[in-house]
């Protein structure tokens, strides 16, 4: 059963497909995805604090190490078959080792249409996954650049590490989820209409936007040649079961090991665009946002999410 | 009423950039500058600020010649090559030259 928030993202590819004049308000855009990631923070808060959280500490590692291995995985992939440069490589590596929250919400709306519990401190490991594949993807490609190929040496690690760990998504995240752990049940109950109620309905806009964005990185597709739209499927299928297995060693739910297949599996397009962009000029920007946009983001809330959620359920049997 | 010439510089890039391009002209003298929000399109394809990643900026500074000339040519090293960036100056007139 295909959940209807996927129908607006469909609508907003087919509308810019159709050069339609459609076009969401900027700040409308910036409006919802705030929302977003503050609803889905606070909501984590408010059922961390339902239960004693000291299973988190093992699942947290486990998170940040499978977000930081992943480029590690992609990038000799990219270099040999994709014969990409090392700046491009390390790029699209560093976007699929780091995380789309968005991604996450859809996998998140559909285990609730289903039924399905999942852990509580899902969010937390959301924001503790942003950062470890771009500070990868940042190494791989100063490790590897070729002299002369206007690879700086000196990465400006502290203003990077700012811009990442105080971007705004893992601010509004983990703010969300302070805020929801110390309201608790009982506090939030005043603005639970707004954060939990609406929150399918603002999701269902803001697909409607992510439509139109990856509808108009289509063209950006063709640039980037057939290996990278394969890649762009092959990989989340790939590192979607990575995720599953990692989150049943860590002893995740079903629901929670989906989840973590969501995440492994999904690519970032917010955080990890703009550290890369800053910190490895050379890569195109185009290819990484192309295939994480406009091939990976669309498969995973189409056909992926219900697939990760099969590998939870083989993995648990 | 007098007017003092200075130089206008106007940088119009991607919003990654702005950070930098704020604190290297400071460095380079500069003592103001006004930043505009714009969509745009060029060779490499079209911005048109539809999420982070897509977003441009303008960035408009007024300042000595020498000062303009030097933060001109530091974009055109460092960031031309990599970056969409299209940058013009302009002859200006101001009516209090000791802000620019």
């Amino acid at each position: 059963m295909l959940d209807p928030v996927v129908l607006f993202f469909v609508l907003g590819v087919a509308a810019r497909l159709a050069r339609s004049d459609l076009r969401l308000p900027e700040a409308l855009y910036e409006a919802l995805a705030i929302y977003l990631l503050l609803a889905i923070g606070l909501k984590g808060g408010v059922e961390l604090a339902r239960q004693p959280a000291l299973a988190v500490l093992p699942h947290a590692l486990g998170a940040i190490a499978l977000g930081a291995v992943i480029p590690l995985l992609l990038y000799p992939v990219l270099r040999s078959v994709g014969r990409l440069s090392t700046a491009d490589s390390a790029s699209i590596a560093a976007h699929y080792g780091s995380v789309s929250v968005v991604t996450f919400a859809v996998a998140t709306s559909s285990l609730v249409a289903a039924g399905i519990a999942s852990e509580p401190h899902m969010p937390l490991l959301v924001a503790l996954m942003e950062a470890p594949g771009i500070v990868v993807g940042i190494v791989l490609a100063r490790r590897f650049a070729v002299a002369g190929d206007g690879a700086r040496a000196g990465v400006r690690w502290g203003v990077l590490a700012h811009e990442v760990l105080f971007g705004k998504s893992v601010v509004l995240l983990l703010g969300g989820i302070v805020i929801g752990f110390v309201a608790g049940p009982r506090g939030i109950t005043p603005i639970e209409p707004l954060f939990i109620g609406l929150f399918k309905g603002v999701l269902a806009l803001f697909l409607l936007e992510m439509g139109l964005v990856a509808g108009g990185r289509i063209a950006d597709l063709r640039r980037a040649g057939a290996f990278l739209v394969a890649f762009g499927i092959v990989v989340p299928v790939g590192l979607g079961l990575l995720g599953a297995v990692a989150g049943h060693l860590l002893g995740l739910s079903l629901g929670g090991t989906a989840l973590l297949a969501t995440l492994a599996a999904s690519a970032s397009y917010i955080a990890a665009p703009t550290a890369m962009r800053v910190a490895v000029p050379e890569a195109n920007p185009a290819l990484s946002i192309g295939v994480a946009l406009g091939v990976t983001f669309p498969f995973n809330i189409t056909l992926g999410i219900p697939l990760y959620l099969q590998y939870a359920r083989w993995i648990g049997n | 009423m007098d007017t003092h010439p200075r130089k206008l510089l106007v940088i119009i890039s991607e919003a990654a950039l702005e950070k930098n391009l704020v604190r290297d002209a400071r460095r380079f003298g500069a003592q103001g500058y006004t930043i505009t929000d714009v969509r745009g399109g060029g060779g490499g394809g079209e911005r048109e600020s539809s999420w982070e990643a897509d977003r441009s900026v303008e960035i408009k500074i007024i300042a000595e010649a020498a000062v303009a000339e030097l933060l001109a040519q530091h974009v055109l090293t460092t960031y031309a090559p990599h970056y969409a960036i299209t940058m013009f100056t302009a002859d200006v007139g101001v009516f209090r030259p000791q802000k620019f």
